[in-house]
C-alpha cells in the first residue's frame, strides 16, 4: 500500500515549481495522496493572473491535484472560504502544510535593528500568525490522526547574519508549532516543522542567500546541500501516518548543519588558508 | 541558438508575452509588465539556463532584455 492512499489535505504556499511546498506535495502525490492547492491572490487588474497561473501550469492535468483557489493568508473571510472549498472536495483532510512567509525587503535588507514596525507587524503577521489563522480555520476538518506541517529556518533559533528579522518571525513561528501541538494534541491532531537547509526557491532568490550554500556545503556534516527532493521526502514523512507519535518537533533537514559547534572542516581549508598567506 | 535567441526564448514563456513584441531595448517592467515575483523567476530562469550566477546588486541593474544578454554573455566569457 503508498504512503498517502486514501489521504487529501491541503497544501498552502506553492509560489512556483522551485517551491518548498511543491517538493512535498510532489512527493505526496507520487504516494496516491489527494492534495488541493492555493496560490498567491492576483491583483484584480490582472488579466493574466500570473499568480494563478504559476501553481497552475505545475498542476494542470495531474488528477491527484483536486483545486487551486487563490489565499491571502491575512484575511479571515478568504482563509474560511478556501477551508470550505477543502470541506466540499474532500470532506474531512489529513494532512495540511503551511509554506508560507513574506517581509518587505526594505524590512529584510536592514539590521534587526532597524526594521520598521509596519514592517514588523507585516512579516510577522504573514509569517507567523498565518500558522495560527490557517490550523484553527482548519480544525472543524482536521481529520483525527492528522498532521499539520509548517516550514521554518534555523535563522530563528540562532544568529544567521543576513536572514535578520524573518528569525524573528521564524522563533515564533517555531513558538507557535509547539504551542499548537499541545492545543491539537488532545484531537488526535500533531504539529511539527521542517527547517530545511538553503534551497534555490522564489523566496531565497529574492532575498539573495547565494553565499549560504557555499558554507552549508563547507560546513555541515554531511558536506553538501540539501535537495528539494530530500526536504519533499521529509514532509511526507512527517504528514504521513510514518510519523505518529511525532509532534512539537522540529526535523532539521540541513546535513546536519545546525548541529555543528565550530566550522569544522570549513576551518581546516581556513587554517591551510592562513599558513600559506605566511 | 544564440544567447539572444535562447533569452528571447525564456522571457516569453516566462512573462507570458509574444517573442515579437521583445527588443533589446525592451524594459522588464515597463515595457513587458514584470512584477517583482516576475523579475526574481527569470533570474533564477536564466541562472539556470546558462548556468551562471548572477548576484543581487547585478540583478537589480538589469533593467532591459539587452542589459541582461550583455551581462550573460560576459558571465559565460570570463
Amino acid at each position: 500500500m503508498q504512503l498517502f492512499e486514501g489521504k487529501k489535505g491541503l497544501i498552502v504556499g506553492v509560489a512556483n515549481n522551485h517551491s518548498i511546498a511543491w517538493a512535498i506535495a510532489e512527493q505526496i502525490m507520487a504516494g496516491g495522496g489527494e492534495c488541493g492547492f492555493t496560490h498567491l491572490p492576483d491583483k484584480p487588474d490582472d488579466e493574466r493572473k500570473k499568480n494563478r497561473h504559476r501553481v497552475g501550469k505545475l498542476i494542470d492535468g495531474n488528477p491527484s491535484a483536486k483545486f487551486l483557489v487563490p489565499l491571502d493568508v491575512q484575511s479571515n473571510e478568504n482563509i474560511a472560504e478556501v477551508m470550505e472549498t477543502a470541506k466540499q472536495e474532500f470532506g474531512e483532510i489529513d494532512f495540511l502544510l503551511h509554506s508560507v512567509a513574506y517581509a518587505s525587503l526594505e524590512d529584510l535588507r536592514v539590521p534587526t535593528v532597524e526594521c520598521s514596525r509596519d514592517g514588523f507587524k507585516l512579516a510577522m503577521d504573514i509569517s507567523a500568525y498565518s500558522m495560527i489563522a490557517v490550523t484553527n480555520a482548519a480544525r472543524p476538518i482536521l481529520s483525527k490522526n492528522s498532521s499539520v506541517c509548517a516550514m521554518t529556518y534555523y535563522g530563528g533559533e540562532r544568529i544567521v547574519p543576513g536572514y535578520n528579522m524573518m528569525g524573528v518571525c521564524k522563533a515564533a513561528l517555531d513558538s507557535i508549532v509547539k504551542y499548537l501541538a499541545f492545543d491539537l494534541g488532545p484531537d488526535g491532531v500533531r504539529v511539527n516543522a521542517i527547517s530545511a537547509g538553503p534551497l534555490k526557491t522564489l523566496a531565497s532568490s529574492a532575498v539573495g542567500a547565494k553565499g549560504m550554500t557555499d558554507l552549508y556545503a563547507a560546513v555541515s556534516p554531511l558536506g553538501d546541500n540539501i535537495t528539494h527532493e530530500q526536504v519533499g521526502k521529509a514532509g511526507a514523512y512527517l504528514l504521513s501516518d510514518m510519523s505518529q507519535g511525532v509532534t512539537a518537533e522540529i526535523l532539521h533537514v540541513d546535513g546536519g548543519y545546525n548541529q555543528m559547534g565550530s566550522p569544522g572542516r570549513l576551518l581546516d581549508s581556513y587554517a591551510e588558508l592562513i599558513a600559506k598567506s605566511k | 541558438m544564440s544567447v539572444q535567441e535562447r533569452v528571447f526564448e525564456i522571457v516569453a514563456s516566462q512573462l507570458g508575452v509574444d517573442q515579437d513584441k521583445i527588443t533589446m531595448e525592451s524594459s522588464f517592467v515597463n515595457d513587458l509588465g514584470a512584477d517583482s515575483l516576475d523579475t526574481v523567476e527569470l533570474v533564477m530562469e536564466l541562472e539556470e539556463e546558462f548556468d551562471i550566477d548572477i548576484p543581487e546588486d547585478a540583478a537589480d541593474k538589469i533593467e532591459t532584455v539587452g542589459q541582461a544578454i550583455k551581462f550573460i554573455e560576459e558571465a559565460k566569457n570570463s
